[in-house]
């Protein structure tokens, strides 16, 4: 799932100061299950910005809402009356829900609260790593489901490079090397052949981020 | 001939190989790369440059190697991934084929935060393994990647790589190896060598698998110049460990530089024999002053000429 974190207060006041009356909406998917952007966070920043502009004399009122999930528009489109009252968004979904919410409501600002990070799973109780890079072609099946292209910090396709040391990646930090991750994933389950093969460059043109926005367009689905 | 460079020539000829290495200056300073050279002249067959090393900001592989060129050195010029997507590095190769240059040597390169780049973006485009294979489409093929398109001209490149015999996991060493060897390497430079066990470890494995018949392979070595660089080296330095015993004789020696070069010429004699090494490449890294004592201390001077 999308991961994300709240920017620091200071900054989302900044860019509030123009504003008297907004909407702060979160969104009840991905955001609130790594606790950055559902219901309970929405309440939470909510008063501590009320908080912080009262403070500095500059009262704010701040309607509250949170989509069942911002990045579609139909969801969106229930924020409609309270988006009418209000001159800016503050929108705590990650970056997706962000758009689809200027793109709903095109004639106010709507200004992001979260840094979207990442796709990443959680590793333990309030930590979480990311794990795919939506790079369009998965390789998966050829490196033991670790993937090199999110984990490495290199994004190599073609075994470890020679700063990979007792499991760890020359970066430091504790950083697991992903390849040898790789090498240990597919010794045990007998397919270290896999390591053999030479993975040829990459369509990073034609398949990944470097084309403008990807679409998909299913028209079995289509209306 | 693949490339008519003199490493090359030398190799071809069952010689044994001995090239140096050179960091460019931190600016365009030409007087550092010929300063440097003047050390080297006469006592290697072909000079690295490296491209950006430790991902520090220096001058480019390809104009240093030019300016080798122009003194009548060989360059072998370093190439890494971390800089450059496909186009440029099919440009630059088209560019340094143009100047002169006959070898090149395909690296991943240090991770850009071990530099004074820290927040810039790394590129990867391609690795070193798939960088191999498109200098040997460019070469063998007359064409660039993944094209059709005939290169105007002739690409004549003596394809290098290095190895690291020291790095995890140490099983998979010798595939990697094995795969740059698929990939069309034609020579390979090995990381530092102190670990000797491990490194003839390294290359049974390597003969076992019938690779060393595939490929010249030159053993590296680095000079010590003290106990502290080489316990810094040790701890700090990924891929690299330097065994106790060198470091107690590096500590308990008078001339610690000169027990340095004592046991890097001991290390050159042990390799020399060793089957499977065609070669050594002496990283003297500012070092440069010292590479005639040791290539001369080592019994490899004078260097053959040949033709």
């Amino acid at each position: 799932m999308i991961k994300a974190e709240q920017k620091p207060v200071d900054e989302i006041l900044d860019f509030l100061k123009p504003h008297r009356k907004i909407l702060l909406a979160g969104c009840n998917a991905c955001v609130a299950v790594c606790h950055a952007g559902g219901e309970k966070e929405v309440g939470i920043l909510s008063s501590a910005l009320k908080m912080a502009r009262k403070k500095a004399g500059q009262k704010i009122e701040i309607l509250e809402d949170c989509s069942t999930r911002q990045c579609e528009p139909e969801f969106v489109q229930e924020l409609k009356e309270k988006a009418e009252e209000v001159e800016a968004v503050l929108s705590i979904a990650c970056g997706v829900g962000v758009q689809t919410v200027a793109r709903m409501f095109s004639d106010i600002p709507v200004y992001p609260g979260l840094n979207t990070t990442f796709m990443g799973e959680t590793d333990e109780l309030g930590v979480w790593i990311e794990r795919c890079q939506a790079c369009g072609n998965c390789v998966l099946h050829v490196t033991g489901g670790v993937c090199p292209v999110a984990r490495c910090a290199k994004q190599l396709l073609n075994g470890p490079c020679g700063g990979s040391q007792d499991g760890e990646c020359e970066i430091g930090n504790d950083v697991p090397c992903a390849w040898q991750q790789i090498y240990d994933r597919l010794k045990t389950i007998g397919q270290l052949h896999r390591m053999e093969e030479i993975i040829p460059v990459k369509k990073w043109g034609r398949e990944s981020r470097d084309k403008g926005p990807r679409t998909i367009s299913r028209e079995d689905l289509k209306l | 001939m693949k490339s008519g460079s003199n490493l090359e020539k030398i190799l071809e000829k069952g010689l044994f190989a001995v090239t140096g290495e050179l960091g460019p200056p931190k600016g365009n300073d030409i007087e550092v790369v010929k300063k440097k050279a003047e050390f080297l002249k006469g006592y290697v067959d072909a000079i690295n440059i490296t491209d950006n090393q430790t991902a520090i900001v220096r001058m480019s592989s390809i104009a240093a190697g030019a300016l080798l060129v122009q003194m009548g050195l060989e360059p072998v010029i370093q190439m890494v991934t971390r800089d450059r997507n496909r186009i440029a590095m099919q440009s630059d190769i088209f560019g340094a084929t143009a100047l002169g240059v006959k070898n090149i040597l395909c690296l991943t390169g240090d991770h850009q935060s071990f530099g004074n780049q820290v927040d810039s973006k790394n590129v990867h485009d391609m690795d070193s393994i798939q960088l191999i294979d498109c200098v040997r489409i460019m070469r063998d093929g007359g064409t660039i990647l993944g094209g059709e398109e005939q290169i105007e001209g002739q690409i004549k490149m003596f394809i290098g790589a290095a190895a690291n015999p020291f790095g995890d996991p140490f099983e998979f060493r010798v595939i990697r190896l094995a795969k740059k060897i698929n990939a069309g390497v034609d020579f390979i430079q090995t990381q530092c060598i102190y670990d000797m066990k491990r490194f003839k470890e390294w290359m049974r494995m390597a003969g076992d698998m019938g690779l060393i018949e595939k490929v010249h392979i030159l053993a590296g070595v680095t000079p010590l110049k003290s106990a502290g660089m080489a316990r810094y080296m040790n701890k700090n330095v990924s891929g690299i460990t330097i065994p106790d015993e060198f470091i107690n004789r590096m500590a308990k020696a008078q001339k610690p530089a000169e027990e340095g070069i004592k046991i890097c010429v001991e290390q050159i004699e042990e390799l020399k024999e060793m089957d499977g090494i065609h070669g050594v490449h002496i990283m003297a890294i500012e070092w440069e002053h010292k590479m005639g004592q040791i290539t001369e201390m080592a019994g490899l001077l004078p260097r053959p000429a040949v033709s």
